[in-house]
């Protein structure tokens, strides 16, 4: 059998040494497994295949997918196709960053570990938070993430989460509550956003309250309003936030959010099919201590010179083990790393104009489809900021179909996650859509008899 | 180094956004909403965003740098093949809610990695869905509770088993999953204590974890019998599977008799660690555990074309968004497909490299199990600590001097100045010899020049680094130039 | 700097590394020179509430180091009456004079006849022999 290109020891190296270990074969190595226990035979796979054949073949298998370069997409939902700028691949791409671990020895990893000082540094700017950790897993296992903190810091055994947050978030936290016992409370829309008095009403012993600034449907909500009646209620009050947006929306520390966390795929990660990104997690200092995963803090070494390590690891589960903040231990490093070079080039003024075209195209999107397809906004009288929903008067899954075979993706089907919302699409649109592109999606869109 | 921060002027920057003259105005954010004090993100031109993170670079160490043998983590090459493939626009610029007629092609491709690790865990069915290791086990607890729910055991099953030589995550997910941790001790050679086992194991048992070869390095020669011991008891058995590189294509956690196992993607299947994730961490479960797995389910379909199904009523739920890291899924598909069966070679050599370091060191450090080991051992640092007063962290600070990524250290919590090596198959003789070689000088140089250790690291970026400084005042953002205004914020909890 | 080891006759001891300074119908409560030093550098104490209840044997707080934590653990029961607000701001207070300066509660006992099943000096020298 020829050599394995991903192995470097020779026949001679083998024998040399086996003959140090003092063993005659590397069979003999395993002589602690039972014999009734080992596969004894080949693994059932296909044939080892080289570069260039496996190259062909996940090729063909990415072909057959309709991407983004392929259909113009207003598909959105919780995962966006904005532009990712060629300078975040090519730091991704530096393999003492790429294939280096968590910054364990901060001698050998001073890169990572000041990459991530400074990713925090951008999340409590963006947020106007105190602390960030190094990320989370996605926006959903955050929102998880934070219930744990809530219910630790308050004692209390219940969480609020609006209806109109990210059906995949409220879904995740379930699953997590489930295990450390928490009860998991949802509060309806109102005609496309949260009421803060209805939200009043289910307060009542929560250990927090979640809800999503824009919210899933695209509206934004009276995030401070909700945060108080949160707060007066003695629940910790939780946004989950676009970071994108925060160049135009107020950042959720300044109106008084606990906790601030957020999917930062949108932020310098390509959609990749649902992962890998990074989840954003943020707090108020006082809740540093119980802050799930990694934090990079500032430190001196021996000669007094600045330097960065990983710290109070004490929360963690590798020290705290059951009692931990959590188990969480890899993160997404990479992908935030993605999102600080992206920050980076954006800048404040760059974030600002995004969020500006973004608000721009949108409601050129609404006008467009009203003036061509005759689609009115379902929820007229909120201000949405990149996505809004339409109502299209028929099946809206059939709609994305007909409309895909025109070479546009037309959006969200709400009907999947909402009752009553069959007919409704939820329509994104970043900036890396055209004026163009939305004339043509209004006009399929009437085609498709929507 | 300076910050990105410190390197911002104002008026700079890297981007240039598209333009539309022609729009019509955007509406208004109500003022409540709309941000009143912009973001300090970096102010900086591209050319200096390129040049800041290439130097950040610089003061990193990867696989890619040198040799890795951080135990527990399997620091493998990563081939840069994959890299391509997960960039390739059919799968980076794919989105997650596409239509099933548009993304047959990654689905099919999730399927397909689904079946190679239901045969290389000798499992019956797989999620891809857990975001890593750690959230693996979460739901392998989570789906423990949901099989005992259904046999109407949830109450009467509340304790989970784990060694005293398990990862911290082990009982940090138990915690989270509502379960009791019931902690079992490691005999003299380094299995499971079997004999504290049997009183510990009962009625109430809900499932062993066990990571096998364990933290040690070592394969429990008592597995069959443990095996028998919870299976009787009616209770579940989770495999850990971090240390699967050892074993793969010789012995199979089904064949053990686990029930449940988790796969780290980016340990075995060589996704990049990326200084600290992504991972990927399937979940592999016997048939009768298949029903309460996450949603939705990637399935092939009677007409041969894939789907997601979300129609599992007795599902643990979802334990992320989607149906996982996608882009861990190509790497690893891709890095299995080019091994293949030769899958067993790359655990064989895993676990010569790591039986030659252990023969070469063995003499120079404490052995604390003298068994031959699987991919990994562990050596102790305390007779030098006894005799030179050079500790396990002075051994490894000092390794940087001669240019090799420490091991883990202080790892397993049973072994006292432990020093955890895991070379991996990657690794050629040279390098192990060079390795070895530095470590047989550095015990030498504990005897007669201990403050070459005590001051080391002497050649890298920063010199030793004031933890204890970094926890008692925790300095986790740049200040900027300004004392920073504090947050208006409720005080209601 | 840290305290050379030490183990005052006027003190009572538990077991788990901590120590009792009785004081009529109250006691102040710490942590022996043996566990500071197991975990070396302090950098945090997490305190009771004033006005909590502790209850022998079990933790009333938490003390860490940059690499390990360890719960505290009570010799006796009672009502916290103060917590070290020194040992808060410098938790380092504790390695540098674990038996003055680097106490952590104040409580008033609630059942004085837990005392008796206190270890003199002695006897807990004896226990760190046997470890």
């Amino acid at each position: 059998m020829t050599q394995h290109p991903f192995l470097a020891l020779t026949e001679s190296d083998r024998d040399e040494m086996l003959g140090t270990i003092g063993v005659d074969s590397v069979e003999e190595l395993f002589r602690d497994l039972p014999e009734s226990i080992r596969l004894g035979r080949e693994l059932d796979l296909e044939p080892a295949l080289s570069e260039q054949e496996v190259f062909a073949h996940v090729a063909a298998l990415a072909e057959r997918n309709a991407d983004a370069s392929r259909e113009v997409s207003f598909l959105g939902a919780g995962m966006y196709d904005h532009y990712v700028p060629a300078v975040v691949d090519a730091v991704l791409q530096r393999g003492e960053l790429l294939t280096a671990y968590t910054p364990y020895q901060p001698e050998m990893s001073q890169g990572v570990l000041q990459a991530i000082f400074e990713y925090q540094t951008a999340v409590c700017e963006l947020t106007g938070m105190d602390v960030s950790n190094a990320s989370g897993y996605d926006g959903t296992s955050v929102a998880a993430d934070a219930c744990y903190v809530a219910k630790h810091a308050t004692g209390r055994s219940k969480v609020v989460v609006t209806e109109a947050t990210n059906p995949q978030v409220r879904q995740v936290v379930k699953t997590y509550a489930s295990g450390f016992g928490l009860e998991v409370v949802e509060v309806p829309h109102r005609d496309g956003a949260t009421d803060a008095d209805e939200l009043a009403r289910a307060v009542s012993d929560a250990a927090a309250v979640i809800f999503q600034q824009p919210n899933f449907f695209g509206c934004l909500e009276p995030a401070p309003d909700l945060v108080s009646v949160a707060a007066e209620a003695g629940a910790l009050p939780i946004a989950h936030v676009d970071l994108l947006s925060l160049g135009v929306l107020e950042a959720p520390g300044r109106y008084g959010a606990a906790l601030a966390l957020g999917e930062g795929q949108a932020a310098g990660n390509f959609a990749s099919f649902g992962g890998p990104h990074y989840g954003v997690l943020a707090a108020r200092s006082e809740f540093i201590r119980r802050m799930p995963g990694r934090i990079v803090g500032e430190t001196v070494d021996t000669a007094g010179e600045r330097g960065y390590v990983l710290t109070l690891q004490t929360r963690e589960q590798h020290i705290r083990r059951e009692k931990a903040t959590s188990n969480i231990t890899t993160n997404q490093t990479l992908l935030a790393l993605g999102g600080l070079v992206y920050l980076t080039w954006l800048g404040p003024q760059g974030l600002r104009e995004l969020g500006e075209t973004c608000l721009s195209l949108s409601a050129y999107a609404k006008h467009r489809l009203a003036e061509r397809a005759g689609l009115e906004p379902l929820f007229s009288t909120q201000t949405t900021f990149k996505e809004f929903a339409v109502r299209v008067g028929r099946n809206a899954r059939e709609v994305v179909a007909a409309a895909r075979e025109r070479g546009v993706h037309p959006g969200y089907a709400l009907g999947r996650d909402y009752e009553g919302m069959d007919d409704v699409l939820l329509v994104a649109v970043t900036e890396r859509r055209t004026p163009a592109e939305i004339d043509r999606l209004a006009d399929v869109l009437a085609e498709v008899g929507a | 180094m300076k910050l990105i921060y410190e390197k911002s002027q104002a008026g700079r920057r890297a981007s240039a956004l598209p333009h539309h003259d022609d729009l019509p105005a955007a509406p208004e954010i109500p003022a409540e909403l709309r941000r009143s004090r912009p973001p300090r993100l970096p102010e900086v031109a591209e050319f200096e965003l390129v040049r800041h993170f290439t130097e950040l670079s610089t003061r990193n160490f990867g696989v890619d740098t040198g040799f890795y043998p951080l135990g527990s983590c399997t620091m493998k090459y990563n081939p840069r093949i994959n890299e391509r493939l997960a960039a390739l626009p059919g799968f980076a610029r794919l989105h997650p809610l596409q239509d099933e007629d548009g993304a047959q092609g990654a689905l099919e491709l999730m399927w397909r990695l689904q079946e190679i690790l239901a045969e290389v865990t000798g499992l019956d069915a797989v999620s891809l869905q857990p975001a890593a290791g750690s959230q693996g086990e979460l739901a392998g607890l989570l789906l423990v509770r949901a099989y005992f729910a259904a046999r109407g055991e949830a109450e009467q099953r509340r304790k989970v088993v784990i060694p005293d030589t398990a990862h911290g995550t082990n009982p940090a997910s138990v915690t989270m999953a509502g379960y009791e941790l019931t902690p079992v001790r490691t005999d003299a050679r380094g299995n499971v204590d079997v004999d504290d086992l049997r009183g510990k194991v009962d009625e109430h048992t809900a499932a062993l974890m066990l990571t096998n070869p364990s933290t040690v390095g070592l394969f429990d020669e008592n597995i069959e019998e443990i095996e028998r011991i919870f299976h009787a008891a009616g209770a579940l058995m989770y495999y850990d599977g971090a240390n699967l590189n050892a074993v793969c294509g010789i012995s199979r956690p089904g064949d053990m008799g686990f029930d449940i196992v988790h796969i780290n993607l980016h340990k075995t299947f060589s996704q990049p660690h990326g200084g600290g994730g992504p991972g990927g961490g399937p979940v592999a479960v016997r048939k009768m555990l298949e029903p309460f797995l996450p949603v939705p389910a990637v399935v092939r379909r009677e007409d041969g074309g894939f789907g997601l199904d979300f129609d599992r009523p007795q599902t643990i739920g979802k334990v992320r968004g989607f149906t996982g890291p996608f882009g861990v899924f190509v790497r690893s598909y891709a890095y299995l497909r080019m091994w293949g069966p030769r899958l067993r070679e790359m655990s064989e050599t895993a676990v010569l490299n790591a039986n030659y370091v252990l023969a070469r060191l063995q003499e120079a450090y404490d052995l604390p199990f003298d068994r031959l080991c699987m991919h990994e051992f562990v050596l102790s640092a305390r007779t030098l600590k006894r005799e030179h007063g050079c500790t396990a962290l002075d051994v490894a600070k000092r390794l940087m001097d001669y240019r090799f990524h420490p091991p883990t250290i202080y790892f397993p919590l049973i072994v006292p100045e432990a020093l955890m090596i895991e070379p991996t198959e990657t690794e050629a003789k040279e390098t192990l010899d060079a390795f070895c070689d530095a470590m047989l000088a550095i015990a030498r140089e504990a005897a007669e020049e201990p403050e070459l250790l005590k001051e080391a690291p002497h050649h890298r970026p920063v010199k030793r680094l004031d933890e204890v400084r970094a926890a008692k005042q925790p300095v986790v953002r740049y200040a900027f130039d300004e004392a920073r205004e504090t947050v208006e914020a409720p005080k209601g909890a | 700097m840290a305290a050379a080891e030490s183990y005052p006759e006027e003190l009572k001891y538990h077991e788990e590394h901590d120590w009792a300074r009785l004081d009529g119908d109250e006691a102040v409560l710490g942590i022996t020179w043996f566990a500071a030093d197991s975990l070396g550098e302090l950098v945090h104490f997490e305190p009771p509430e004033v006005g909590s209840n502790v209850t022998k044997d079990q933790s009333y707080g938490e003390v860490e180091s940059v690499k390990a934590v360890s719960d505290v653990i009570a010799p006796l029961s009672g009502e916290v009456l103060a917590v070290n607000d020194q040992v808060i701001d410098a938790p380092e207070t504790v390695n540098e004079d674990p038996y003055g300066n680097g106490w952590l509660i104040r409580i008033r006992l609630a059942e004085p006849g837990e005392t008796d099943a206190l270890l003199d000096a002695e006897a807990y020298r004896q226990v760190l022999a046997n470890q």
